[in-house]
């Protein structure tokens, strides 16, 4: 076990390092300051990209892990994704395809 | 909007995170509880570094003693997307005055969906939408530093297994991309970002091919509006 120095130390670097990204595009583009098109045209499509590979970070490991895994994964992404076109509701669609999935791995992974 | 309207709003778009939030975050304080760490290490860490993923691995980290320097890279290299969250706010944090630090500190991929699907409601002005953000921001830190606090000290009370749970977070993400494609004239940029994903997750492995997606997707976005000079938006 560490001691609390080293604890505070890493916490310390962690959050540095962390904020230090955070703050990147804002140290490049101050305030005041015009924004050049291209980013100004990066942060207006960005959205929809960064969306499409968020989804994709959630489901990672659906190739490497075991076929339940990821077959439950997969089939809760398409059942929130039907409901979700369907009625158009969100919290319906996180609620349901959230207990869809927990029901599916209770027994799919037991 | 009366301020009493506007908290309401944030608290309804901020719910998916606010819960998942609360989840998760309980989830860690039990981690860390049971690695040996007191409470206060928890809550500092959920305060401070505020991002979920990597808080996760830091306990591991921890654990094995590693170097100052094995931590700041781990750091660096999980949680550089975030620098790309900062691109599409940079007006809007700028103009928040002294909110601006605060606003930049607390970004994390949730309040990035949610912040994202704000300007669809044109019945909202600027500055309200701002404020919005705010509270969305708010909200979702302190439902993240009170589960650790939860997590801490209740966390093996909780008599029900909320295996699963997590996953609310994914629906989230699957609905925002409905939302937005179903708005987008233009599929190219979310097309773009799913290929490109999933072809890095499969040739790089699913620990390394974040940033790599995202920076490649930022380049083949400007290649085409390069090409197509295209105009702002």
């Amino acid at each position: 076990m560490l001691n609390n120095i080293q604890i505070a130390a890493a916490i310390a670097v962690s959050f540095l390092c962390t904020a230090f990204l955070r703050f990147l595009p804002f140290l490049f583009f101050r305030k005041g300051k015009q924004i050049p098109l291209f980013i100004q045209y990066l942060g207006k499509v960005l959205p929809s990209a960064i969306m499409a590979v968020l989804v994709i970070y959630c489901l990672k490991d659906v190739g490497t892990g075991s076929w339940q895994s990821g077959g439950a994964q997969i089939a809760a992404v398409l059942f929130t994704a039907v409901l979700h076109l369907w009625k158009k509701d969100t919290y319906l669609s996180i609620t349901a395809g959230t207990i869809f999935y927990m029901i599916l791995i209770h027994f799919l992974l037991v | 909007m009366k301020k009493k309207e506007i908290i309401k709003y944030a608290l309804i778009k901020a719910l998916p995170v606010i819960i998942s939030y609360l989840f998760i975050g309980m989830a860690y304080g039990i981690v860390m509880t049971k690695a040996g760490y007191s409470i206060w290490w928890s809550l500092c860490i959920s305060l401070t570094i505020y991002t979920g993923a990597f808080q996760f691995i830091l306990v591991s980290l921890l654990n094995q003693g590693a170097s100052l320097l094995t931590i700041a890279l781990t750091a660096l290299f999980m949680n550089s997307r975030q620098t790309f969250y900062g691109l599409s706010f940079l007006d809007d944090f700028n103009s928040m005055g002294s909110k601006r630090w605060y606003m930049i500190h607390s970004l994390t991929d949730e309040t990035y969906a949610v912040d994202c699907t704000l300007d669809k409601d044109e019945t909202i002005t600027i500055h309200d939408r701002r404020t919005i953000m705010f509270y969305v921001a708010l909200f979702s830190h302190l439902s993240w530093a009170a589960a650790t606090i939860l997590g801490g000290f209740f966390g093996s009370l909780i008599p029900f297994d909320l295996t699963g749970i997590d996953f609310c977070m994914t629906a989230l993400f699957v609905t925002i991309f409905i939302d937005q494609w179903k708005s987008a004239d233009r599929h190219f940029p979310a097309l773009s970002g799913l290929c490109i994903a999933i072809l890095l997750c499969i040739l790089l492995g699913p620990d390394r091919f974040m940033l790599p997606s995202l920076a490649l997707t930022c380049a083949i976005l400007l290649l085409k509006r390069t090409i197509q000079k295209e105009e702002l938006c």
